[in-house]
């Protein structure tokens, strides 16, 4: 296998027919504030975890939108809440994550 | 495809492409990549044609590239622009028709932006007279060089030795189309066609006896893009671009590619021998790819020309298949002999697309 010092990025593409969005539409009943992200992420941005560990409250959101365990994700957070202080929707991140953990109980 | 569907976006973007007096002008970058396919342009229209193609060697860079790489700001590209107009206005000519699609998407974009602010047009006039002490006219007509083939599309199927049908079978060979993004995504207006169903490289093919093939990323970028290229750690990501639009096109297996912008052709053949080196895959038949043609070279190839004097070597997937099907005569031996017949020397072949 030739290395010309890069190589073909796997597909990000979803079928929106195929995925399962049950977790990200339980959390639109339990909190429809969810629905208000507009993923500007300044969550992610001011996320004391992220720099270490990749987590990120815009990407946890946009996956669950499409289908994807955020499980992972979710288990770096450490709860601050410095995310909530920044969020221009006055979104409460942080029961967002811990609804999110509830849904996969 | 609805076909009728498609005839009336068609009829919708139609533009006037007067029929002689051109003031050409070249791309910065085709010479290096396919250097017979503008050379061939020339060749076509002032000896086949006998049309009226003039060129200056007076003439730079219209600072597409590095618009388009965020590196100059725009009033600069703009002064370079107007010191081109400047030159067709000294050789007397009002209809500007350049090789290159940005640069084509370039000039239109500042002459819609000139339209809606007058004042900025005022102040690039004053910036080219403080540059250089030179005035310049607006053209009178702007078209890239794909609009005038298009325009003398059935003269040149008129005059063709060949057709491309399989000599065999008779079929129409199915050629995909492939658009530069700069050409109508902007402005559809600008374009024969438009920017959804372009129909500039799609009448050639018909007239030409070839059958247009649709599939679903047809309008996809060819992966260059720019920035996705230039900067080398984004190349996965351009070539991840070409791979989606392979995969995309597979199923209705195209004998060729035509397309008419210069990064394109360039990167549609270049990452087909890259994914088979990294994947193995080939998507031509019999472990060939599928060949990429500049509409000067398909013309060229339609007219009857040497496959080698059209620069047809220089392609790194195999052309031979296809002007088998087409019945093309040339020499295998003379692929290689350049001009004066001396040997310009083989390249390395791949190992897994197959090559000669």
């Amino acid at each position: 296998m030739a290395d010309f010092g890069f190589r073909l990025s796997k597909s990000s593409t979803i079928d929106l027919d195929k995925i399962d969005t049950s977790v990200y539409d339980r959390l639109c009943k339990t909190d429809p504030d969810v629905k208000t992200c507009m993923a500007c992420g300044s969550c992610s941005a001011t996320c004391t975890a992220a720099p270490f560990s990749g987590m990120s409250m815009r990407k946890v959101i946009l996956a669950l939108q499409r289908g994807q365990d955020v499980r992972p994700m979710l288990s770096k957070c450490m709860l601050c809440g410095k995310c909530i202080m920044v969020c221009p929707r006055g979104i409460n991140t942080r029961h967002i994550i811990l609804s999110i953990c509830r849904q996969y109980d | 495809m609805i076909y009728e569907g498609k005839q009336k976006i068609w009829s919708d973007y139609q533009k006037e492409i007067p029929d002689d007096h051109w003031y050409y002008v070249r791309s910065c970058i085709r010479q290096n990549f396919f250097p017979a396919s503008e050379r061939m342009f020339t060749e076509i229209t002032r000896n086949v044609l006998k049309k009226d193609v003039y060129e200056t060697p007076f003439h730079t860079t219209c600072g597409g590239i590095a618009y388009h790489c965020d590196t100059i700001p725009q009033e600069t590209v703009m002064t370079i622009v107007a010191r081109q107009f400047s030159l067709m206005t000294e050789a007397g000519y009002e209809n500007y028709v350049p090789s290159c699609i940005t640069s084509f998407g370039n000039y239109a974009e500042i002459l819609e932006t000139w339209r809606e602010f007058p004042e900025l047009e005022a102040r690039i006039r004053e910036n080219l007279w403080k540059a250089c002490r030179r005035e310049f006219n607006k053209p009178k007509y702007l078209a890239h060089t794909s609009d005038l083939i298009y325009h003398w599309r059935d003269r040149i199927a008129e005059l063709g030795k060949y057709r491309l049908v399989d000599k065999e079978t008779g079929e129409p060979l199915r050629i995909v189309e492939h658009i530069g993004c700069h050409y109508a995504k902007m402005f559809p207006h600008k374009a024969v066609g438009g920017a959804e169903y372009p129909y500039v490289l799609a009448g050639m093919v018909e007239s030409w006896g070839g059958q247009v093939v649709d599939y679903p990323e047809r309008r996809h970028c060819c992966g260059y893009g720019f920035r996705q290229y230039h900067v080398k750690a984004n190349r996965g990501y351009s070539v991840s671009n070409t791979h989606k639009k392979f995969e995309s096109m597979e199923p209705f297996h195209p004998d060729a590619i035509i397309t008419n912008c210069p990064g394109c052709p360039y990167f549609l053949d270049r990452w087909q021998y890259v994914i088979a080196e990294q994947t193995g895959k080939t998507y031509g038949r019999n472990g060939f790819g599928i060949p990429v043609f500049t509409y000067e070279e398909l013309a060229g190839l339609v007219l009857g020309y040497d496959p080698w004097d059209l620069g047809l070597q220089l392609h790194q997937v195999a052309v031979e298949p296809f002007l088998d099907r087409i019945g093309v005569e040339y020499d295998p031996k003379a692929k290689y002999l350049g001009v004066n017949k001396e040997d310009i020397m083989r390249p390395e072949l791949p190992t897994s697309m197959k090559c000669f």
